[in-house]
């Protein structure tokens, strides 16, 4: 053990590159897992709100199912289709996948535990996070097929508006915290009322458009009419097939997962504990470490997507561009007015 | 040679490669993408000489937002790249002179005898903790405070001129207004039984 | 104020937190899934699977070729060929039901005057080429053969309501 950490201390002096990439790896490794383990939750969860028990066959209660569609999916034809693009066409996943990566960068998983502590992570996600459209028009345009080129439309149109009332909710907390900085932004949030002291009080509409709009970026249902699944084909990823497939499928859920981590640092405190502060049961879960709150909030947003999912039926899509300029915008700029006087006034007890 | 040197001529490199590309590719929508790479690289070259936060919104503003919109309407649009090519030949002497003129403008501007490593030493590396947006913000709401709000009006201007000349309502089409349709009850709203003469 | 209390509705998300909490309380809610290999549906004494042709209890096939249930057949997925045999009786030579065309019905089991053709209980089946598809009269009778019992059973249920 200690030759271990001798030997990373070394690694950091000398040869810092390797250091970084055993951390991202560490990081890239069980996210990877979890966006797996995310697809059979979300058969599971949606299984049993259908009063059906989802799938259950491949290994103890179906455990190793996402395994086996991960296998199925490797072996499969890679087809290209004729008068595509070729570059383009197996370029676009990865511009789907790598975004969604690239901004675990800045997310603290505890205090201080954070691969590139910057000073503008919030700008960093943002930047990050608007990247990820180019996955899908590529995809449309190279695919050279009508079909993936209207559902790429489709879906960047709808990506791109939902974009700036996120932009927008993000701001607000940027007012509440004062600071980019995603472990600023938590630290913001500490106090010694638990939970009640968490951003998603003052901030609720922005916590809420925050969220709806990160299902709205990510494309899932029920804003999914770029992919459609009961009504047009399959939208921008009609034409792939195999690992292709896999990894615009693998970039979705890391999205998702993505954007359920961020909202559990803005709006729902990150790794501090809920009940700190309260009598009794505030010290006697003091011990619990941080990262397992954080996960456990990931998971708790998380649900949520396939809760939404479950529930509601597909947005037309003039609805959806409705929804986002004339109603979501509108109503957070009036609430970043609202926060900024509160913050001005220094209103108790979030921002005395 | 150092990392960060090594970092600046691959990216400077790959910029330069990628402004190239953008005027000679026949493809349009190539085009575009070289320019979205061109982007990405000078934010790159940016993030090196510390100014994270112009790199983040070149990144943000240019590749996320405007090249979004540029890629929509160049895949949108059928270019005839014949037609445009036509009188290639015949501009040529006139462009020609246009681009040296420039070239030459840019020279005498941004050249070695204004921007040298002489004239602008490389600034002092700053602390950590330095943050460059608050450096940046702090600047922009003091000293140009008035420049800024009136640019920000001007945009609004620009906004407000664009949905205007956008938005005419059209006499003969149809659309839907979903906050009425949010508001129909059952009963009278959605039905009307009408009373009429049997036919024989 | 029906507008006001309207935005109120949809701005609270009131509708749609009702949404959430009914699929929330079928989450809990007791799955009745049938396990299907392991488990098995009740099935009905009308169900109408893979089709067979019954015997009476001396042996002798029932089948006259009236070639009713050919002639009622929707789907023309049957084919009878039939001559008198040595003794005078009209038996069908040849009796193929092409299950790619049979559309289960039941329209053939409903003509037969004699309850030859009848549909069993039988959906567990499958084959390895297309060939295979096309019943012959003997395999119907291998069919009938196997599943009498049960095939008895059920038309004797079904009998006061034909």
């Amino acid at each position: 053990m200690d030759s271990l950490i001798s030997l990373w201390e070394w690694l950091g002096e000398n040869l810092i590159i390797i250091q970084i990439l055993i951390k991202i790896v560490l990081i890239v490794a069980p996210l990877m897992l979890c966006v797996a383990y995310f697809t059979y939750a979300e058969r599971k969860i949606i299984g049993y709100m259908q009063v059906r028990i989802g799938p259950n066959r491949v290994g103890p209660k179906g455990w190793l199912q996402p395994i086996a569609d991960a296998v199925k999916l490797m072996f499969k034809e890679i087809v290209i289709p004729s008068g595509a693009n070729k570059t383009l066409f197996l370029i676009a996943p990865m511009l789907t996948l790598g975004p969604a990566l690239a901004a675990w960068a800045v997310i603290p998983f505890s205090d201080g535990l954070v691969l590139a502590d910057i000073n503008a992570a919030l700008l960093y996600v943002i930047a990050l996070t608007s990247v990820g459209v180019y996955g899908v028009l590529i995809a449309g345009w190279a695919s050279n097929s009508k079909y993936a080129f209207l559902g790429a439309m489709r879906s960047a149109a709808q990506i791109v508006s939902y974009e700036i009332a996120m932009g927008f909710a993000l701001v607000g907390v940027l007012v509440a915290a004062g600071s980019l900085n995603l472990g600023d932004i938590v630290r913001a949030q500490q106090g010694q009322a638990g939970f009640l002291d968490w951003f998603w009080l003052p901030l609720m509409p922005l916590f809420l458009i925050y969220f709806i709009s990160g299902v709205a970026e990510t494309n899932r249902a029920p804003f999914d009419v770029a992919e459609g699944e009961s009504e047009i084909v399959a939208g921008f990823h009609v034409e792939y097939s195999g690992m292709p497939f896999a990894v615009f499928f693998l970039g979705e859920y890391a999205n998702m997962i993505l954007i359920s981590a961020l909202t559990a640092l803005f709006f729902l405190g990150g790794w501090l504990s809920p009940f700190h502060g309260f009598p009794v049961i505030g010290p006697a879960l003091e011990w619990v470490p941080g990262m397992v709150w954080f996960f456990l909030k990931v998971m708790f947003v998380g649900f949520f997507y396939l809760w939404l999912r479950a529930t509601f039926p597909r947005y037309r899509y003039d609805q959806i561009m409705r929804l986002g300029w004339k109603v979501f915008i509108p109503i957070t700029i009036v609430w970043i007015a609202v926060v900024g006087l509160a913050v001005v006034l220094e209103m108790p007890w979030w921002f005395d | 040679m150092t990392f960060e040197l090594f970092v600046f001529y691959l990216f400077s490199f790959i910029l330069v490669a990628a402004a190239l590309m953008v005027i000679t590719r026949r493809n349009p929508v190539h085009s575009a993408l070289f320019l979205v790479l061109a982007f990405f690289t000078s934010a790159g070259i940016w993030l090196l000489a510390e100014a994270e936060f112009l790199a983040i919104v070149l990144v943000l503003v240019y590749v996320g937002a405007v090249m979004v919109l540029f890629l929509f309407v160049v895949m949108m649009l059928d270019i005839d790249v014949a037609t445009l090519r036509a009188g290639f030949i015949n501009y040529l002497p006139v462009a020609l002179m246009v681009a040296v003129v420039m070239a030459l403008e840019i020279f005498v501007i941004v050249g070695p005898g204004n921007f040298g490593l002489d004239v602008y030493p490389s600034p002092p590396p700053l602390p950590t903790d330095y943050s460059n947006t608050e450096a940046l913000g702090s600047v922009l709401y003091t000293v140009y405070m008035y420049p800024f709000e009136i640019a920000a009006v001007i945009l609004l201007v620009a906004i407000i001129a664009a949905i205007g000349l956008a938005n005419r309502t059209r006499s003969d089409s149809k659309y839907q207004d979903p906050s009425l349709q949010v508001k129909v009850r059952k009963g009278p709203d959605r039905i009307q039984v009408v009373k009429m003469e049997a036919e024989d | 104020m029906k507008a006001l209390r309207d935005y109120v509705k949809s701005l609270f998300l009131l509708e749609l937190m009702k949404g959430l909490g009914l699929t929330g309380r079928y989450l809990f809610k007791k799955k009745f899934t049938v396990q299907y290999p392991e488990e098995k549906a009740p099935i009905s004494s009308r169900f109408r699977g893979v089709h067979a042709l019954r015997r009476y209890p001396n042996g002798e096939e029932r089948c006259i070729a009236c070639k009713l249930c050919e002639a009622t057949c929707p789907a023309l997925a049957i084919t009878i060929e039939a001559e008198p045999r040595d003794d005078g009786s009209r038996r069908t030579t040849r009796y193929d039901i092409d299950l790619f065309k049979c559309i289960f019905c039941g329209y053939c089991q409903e003509a037969c005057p004699v309850d030859a053709i009848v549909e069993t209980r039988i959906y567990e089946y499958s084959f390895e080429n297309r060939q295979e598809a096309v019943l012959t009269k003997e395999k119907l009778l291998a069919i009938g053969d196997k599943c009498e019992a049960q095939l008895a059973a059920d038309i004797s249920a079904q009998a006061d309501y034909r």
